[in-house]
């Protein structure tokens, strides 16, 4: 995926801007767009970084939880077993 | 047109491969270097700081230096380990500051946006020397890893409590 935007000019357009927040829109559930259509650029942001934060303290959590139950098994085990079954996903 | 990461399953797959093949490799060396028999409170913290590192060390390296994010979450972890202080680094940003240059003129006008960004910038990784267009770029792509650690740590939970 590019990361070059503008290649006649250095300046962004509104265009620009305004697809990289409709893209961002279509990564959060709660602003569904079939139900929300358009939403403001700082609603986006606003829900965008809340987002993350909610993901940053799920891998805070689940980085918890496997220190607790990773002494009760092998992994080794069953690595092969785990890394297709999460693959099939 | 971007598709939403339901449909584009190639790319994100072997991300996911990647990262699950470094992550389940690191567990399997947190776990064999902590002995089983005395769980303390103590070693089960230290065991969570490393696994936390461990996930997103993993994910960082399964992306390598193809985004900016990445890259700077790596410099962060390897100025941590050589014992240098532990603020972000400043990634390579020659390309980014001429264009910050032409960019601050549309942020001027844009001045609610600029407050939002500022947020976000200190979210992700490297975010506050990137412009506008790259932070937004670099955050759908950071919120999708980020998702793909998640689900992948979930599942290895719920191995962890099917196989007690």
């Amino acid at each position: 995926m590019s990361s070059q935007r503008s290649t006649s000019s250095n300046k962004i357009t509104d265009d620009e801007l305004n697809g990289l927040i409709l893209r961002l829109q279509t990564l959060l559930p709660q602003l569904d767009q079939s139900r929300h259509g358009r939403v403001s650029a700082a609603k986006v942001l606003n829900e965008i970084c809340s987002y993350i934060r909610r993901l940053q303290n799920e891998v805070d959590g689940l980085s918890g939880r496997l220190s607790q139950c990773l002494d009760s098994m092998d992994l080794t085990g069953f690595d092969a077993e785990i890394v297709r079954d999460l693959l099939q996903q | 047109m971007m598709n939403t990461p339901q449909q584009v399953k190639n790319p994100t797959s072997s991300l996911k491969s990647r990262f699950i093949t470094r992550f389940l490799g690191a567990l399997t060396k947190i776990n064999a270097e902590d002995p089983i028999s005395s769980p303390s409170p103590t070693r089960i913290f230290q065991r969570y700081r490393r696994i936390k590192v461990a996930s997103n060390k993993s994910m960082a390296y399964s992306v390598r230096s193809r985004r900016i994010w990445s890259r700077a979450m790596l410099s962060r972890f390897r100025s941590r380990r050589s014992a240098f202080s532990g603020r972000r680094s400043s990634v390579k940003t020659t390309n980014c500051t001429t264009i910050n240059v032409t960019i601050n003129e549309n942020k001027t006008a844009k001045g609610g946006l600029d407050m939002q960004t500022d947020e976000l910038r200190e979210l992700v990784p490297g975010g506050e020397a990137m412009d506008v267009c790259n932070l937004l770029d670099e955050t759908a792509h950071y919120i999708k890893c980020l998702t793909t650690q998640v689900q992948v740590m979930r599942k290895i939970v719920d191995f962890c409590h099917l196989s007690k």
